[in-house]
């Protein structure tokens, strides 16, 4: 029953909603491509697009040292929350844990908990811990910071496993690890990569933790921050060059997104709703 | 509880269980739970980090709820609920309403691009919608070509706009993360469904009240909840785009409390500051989830 007109209203808003989302993108991609003068044009071109900015930005920016820090800290956080969290999930959707409810709610505390609820306290306790301008001072806040979502994700996707696989893995004489191990991580594959790609991006763009517990030691700062300090250096006299910059830093994220968007986009879906 | 029941148990807890969670928990009780109460702590003492700390008892939240600074920056706060929750999800809402009845092609196509301005990282975020704010931006450009140069201004450093401008970001961020999610939940309304209703004579107001609603609330309240903790939250944004400028025109509560936290150095106040956004941020939701609850039984 559906009538043409009805299907061009809906392509014609879907593609438009699309084009608002990509378009403030599009617009630094292009400022970054634009000279600021015409006679370095000849030097820095590349199939007719100026790439002087990309330069100008990489050299500038020192950016490949943020990306091995991020790439350090979200790795380090995203490894050590799963195995927390997997631990975790299991006991509260298949064991009987003393004071479960209590401790859920707790998690549940902490999953809607701003951040600035406790970055302060972080800063005090880094700074007497001598941590501070670690990877430590980020590494370890984003794990504890994550464990809520993660245990609470994990628990959702554990207790839907049914549990006639579970008993006759007992049955065979599977323990409690080796049945996790052997049967219900491999069950949970998709769910667990959903989790690490979002731990990962979360980590990744984490802004606030890093400019209050990193904030002085330039060699590990994260991608974020290092970009926040360039553009805000440069915030009027070269636009061009800061896009440059922006896109350089987008870039890694997009080309893993453009891998992984199908079953991330899935995985959230279906995780938001049963949530 | 009743004892018998606590009775019961304890003896069938399997306190082999605390190993698996000891790790999660201890995490989270150090760097988490600990210093939540640090700040409310620090929130009753008047110190800088360098002279001894005095103790103030509730001077720093009487300090902190007569200062004008601060309801400026909560009513600011209020304005981003607005555009970074409520109009998305307003639109998300009328889009899927729109598409109901439409098999969409290549959706996965349209979802991947519609999520892109989660994945983002918010400092390029602000960079880009910087630029196009900015005097010399694609807005004005457009606006000079179409004759309207009068009205075109530096979004970002315009008393009068910057407020809604900063907002404008926000509801680009999030209406995808609508869309999608009511898009797919509006998939499990059946076709036959629509098709009898509108053999009645079902307009597209019932439709909205009486199907689209009633099937997607899981995923409004989902996409509420997320929202509305960004909005209150919202430091990132703010900080990169225009530090809660120009004078206190963009100020929210995160951004005064890394202020006088870390740059003034009037950390008590600061840690007062935090726990009222705290509450205020926990009451929103737990309201939420409340209501949530409520309407599923």
């Amino acid at each position: 029953m559906i009538n043409i007109k009805e299907k061009t209203i809906a392509y014609f808003v879907l593609i438009l909603g699309a084009v608002i989302a990509i378009y403030p993108l599009f617009s630094i991609v292009n400022l970054s491509l634009t000279s600021k003068s015409n006679n370095s044009k000849v030097q820095n071109e590349f199939l007719g697009f100026y790439l002087g900015n990309y330069v100008e930005a990489w050299q500038r920016g020192a950016f490949n040292h943020a990306m091995l820090s991020s790439l350090l800290v979200s790795s380090c956080v995203v490894l050590l929350t799963l195995f927390c969290a997997i631990l975790a999930g299991y006991a509260f959707a298949l064991m009987q844990v003393p004071f479960a409810k209590t401790i859920l709610v707790l998690l549940l505390f902490g999953l809607v908990m701003p951040y600035e609820g406790v970055v302060i306290s972080l800063y005090e306790m880094m700074s007497s811990l001598h941590l501070l301008n670690t990877y430590w001072a980020l590494i370890l806040p984003q794990v504890a910071l994550s464990m809520p979502f993660a245990v609470l994700w994990l628990r959702t996707f554990f207790s839907t496993v049914p549990k006639s696989i579970i008993e006759s893995a007992s049955l065979d004489g599977a323990n409690r690890i080796q049945s996790l191990r052997f049967i219900l991580i491999p069950l949970a594959k998709s769910a667990i990569g959903t989790l690490a790609t979002l731990l990962f991006l979360f980590t990744w763009n984490e802004f606030l933790l890093a400019l209050v517990l990193i904030p002085s030691n330039t060699s590990i700062q994260t991608v974020p921050l290092s970009l926040s300090f360039f553009a805000g250096n440069r915030r009027n006299s070269e636009p061009p060059v800061t896009a440059a910059a922006a896109v350089l830093v987008a870039l890694p994220v997009l080309i893993a997104y453009l891998f992984l968007q199908r079953r991330l986009i899935r995985g959230i879906i279906s995780g938001a709703v049963k949530e | 509880m009743s004892l018998k029941k606590l009775m019961w148990r304890f003896r069938y807890a399997e306190w082999s269980s605390l190993l698996f969670i000891a790790p999660a928990i201890l995490l989270f009780s150090i760097f988490v739970v600990y210093p939540i109460f640090q700040t409310i702590w620090l929130s009753f003492w008047k110190w800088d980090r360098i002279s001894p700390g005095v103790w103030v008892g509730l001077d720093n939240y009487k300090k902190v709820l007569s200062n004008p600074e601060i309801y400026s920056a909560f009513s600011h706060s209020l304005v981003f609920v607005l555009f970074y929750s409520l109009i998305p999800i307003a639109v998300g809402l009328l889009i899927t309403l729109l598409l109901l009845r439409v098999k969409i092609r290549g959706e996965s196509f349209f979802r991947a691009i519609l999520f892109l301005p989660q994945i983002i990282s918010t400092v390029v975020v602000a960079i880009s919608w910087r630029w196009i704010y900015a005097a010399d931006g694609p807005i004005n450009a457009l606006l000079a070509k179409l004759g309207a140069e009068k009205i075109t201004t530096a979004w970002l450093g315009n008393f009068d706009t910057s407020l809604i401008a900063v907002g404008i970001i926000g509801t680009w961020i999030n209406y995808g993360l609508a869309m999608i999610l009511f898009l797919s939940g509006a998939q499990r309304i059946s076709q036959d469904l629509l098709d009898a209703d509108r053999i009645d004579g079902a307009n597209m107001r019932q439709e909205f009240r009486y199907i689209l609603i009633p099937s997607i609330k899981g995923e409004i309240s989902i996409v509420l909840i997320i929202t509305l903790t960004f909005a209150l939250r919202n430091f990132d944004i703010v900080w990169n785009a225009t530090q809660g400028g120009p004078g206190n025109s963009t100020n929210v509560p995160s951004l005064f409390i890394y202020k006088s936290a870390f740059v003034n150095r009037y950390v008590g106040e600061a840690a007062a500051t935090s726990f009222l956004l705290a509450i205020v941020i926990l009451a929103a939701t737990g309201l939420l989830l409340l209501a949530r609850r409520e309407s599923h039984d």
